[in-house]
């Protein structure tokens, strides 16, 4: 399983950003995650679990948004849902596509601090 | 105990090492004018027989040469080292797959830019592979007609993140009773538009349509560009 290698990256990484905005305690990591991500979420959240504690952020939950696979559709000339990760067709009119613009994220959003902490003005650096 | 909390917002990719690393790679293969092609597949779909088998073909033409990855030992390199081309061997130990810093460890001391084609057989393993980027310009995934037709439906992701569909072991298909047609349909289904090549490396059906849609990449430098495409 690739799962604790996944939560390993994504202490590490949110550790990082932490340092860089001198924040102290992290009480929570928010991450986005497709289901092209081929990562299984219940297995990151154990894996996160175990790996925390011996990390720099022993205090930090992990906070999953699960994002949709989104496709855009040549018949609709739009973005649409797909039907299932095993139909990658438009779930309006049922063309298929492979033209993927979501669903794949892996991605830290956010760093959840207690709000007394006074964190670095540059947020978006 | 539970103080009031905020969001400091951060917008980094979980995997921002290895991908910068995977688009160096990309970068550096590019310039070496070397076509990078990796295979992934579930254990003993045949990677390593298939791989032994282009890998003669092409070198008739070409500056061939592979990387290999498996948990342990170093079986598949010495097989793929039969075909006189240089190889080395990616033992993981627990990785269930390899990493873009394996491939750059394992390509220290070579020189890529007197290369072809370098192919990169990742560990047998339908899951893992799919998430990491390798550098690679083209990925195959492989998958034989002992394992079912709707092994694409059980393994969505890593067959979404191919650019090219291998079905092997065709010399079995009447004796397994495979559904040719099942099997694409299921192949579409999760990936649609996938190019997809029927082969054997045992009696060499279909080979020569695989090593043509190869030799494609080496033309008018239009390997770079496939990768856009995915
Ligand atoms: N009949 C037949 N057998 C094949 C073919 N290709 C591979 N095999 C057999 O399938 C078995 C596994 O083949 P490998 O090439 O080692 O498979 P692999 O995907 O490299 O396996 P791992 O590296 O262990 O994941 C071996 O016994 C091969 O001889 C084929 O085209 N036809
Ligand atoms: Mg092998
Ligand atoms: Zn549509």
């Amino acid at each position: 399983m690739h799962e604790l290698s996944i939560a390993l990256n994504i202490l590490d990484v949110a550790a990082e950003e932490a340092e860089r905005r001198s924040i102290g305690c992290v009480e929570a990591v928010h991450i986005k995650l497709g289901p092209l991500s081929g990562i299984v979420k219940s297995a990151l959240l154990s894996a996160f679990d175990l790996a925390r504690e011996h990390s720099a952020l022993p205090e930090a939950r992990l906070v999953v948004e699960d994002m949709p696979i989104v496709i855009y559709c040549k018949h609709c000339q739009a973005e649409q849902p797909v039907e299932s990760i095993q139909e990658l067709v438009c779930s309006v009119c049922r063309t298929p596509s492979n033209h993927v613009v979501g669903g794949r994220e892996m991605e830290i959003t956010a760093l959840e601090i207690t709000a007394l902490e006074i964190a670095d003005p540059e947020i978006n650096a | 105990m539970n103080a009031p909390t905020r969001l400091v917002e951060v917008r980094t990719k979980i995997l921002k090492q290895n991908d910068v690393l995977a688009r160096e790679l990309r970068e550096r293969f590019r310039q070496d004018g070397v076509t990078v092609v990796s295979l992934v597949s579930s254990p003993g779909a045949g990677k390593t027989a298939l791989l032994e088998d282009l890998l003669l073909r092409l070198r008739e033409n070409y500056r061939v040469a592979a990387l290999v990855g498996d948990l342990a030992t170093d079986n598949d390199a010495r097989r793929l080292a039969r075909a006189e081309v240089p190889t080395k061997q990616i033992t993981t130990g627990t990785v269930c797959h390899l990493e873009a810093d394996m491939v750059a460890d394992a390509l220290q001391g070579w020189n890529t830019d007197e290369l072809d084609f370098l192919f990169i057989e990742n560990v047998g393993n339908l899951v893992c592979p799919a998430t990491w980027d390798l550098g690679e310009a083209l990925r195959l995934v492989l998958f034989s007609v002992t394992e079912g037709e709707d092994k694409p439906l059980k393994y969505p992701t890593i067959f979404n993140t191919a650019d090219v569909a291998v079905i092997t072991k065709m010399d079995l298909a009447t004796a397994v009773e495979f559904d040719a047609a099942e099997a694409k349909r299921s192949l579409q289904s999760v990936r649609p538009g996938i190019e997809t090549f029927d082969v054997s490396a045992k009696t060499g059906e279909g080979m020569a349509e695989l090593v043509e849609r190869l030799r494609s990449l080496r033309g008018l430098g239009d390997a770079s560009n496939q990768q856009e495409a995915i």
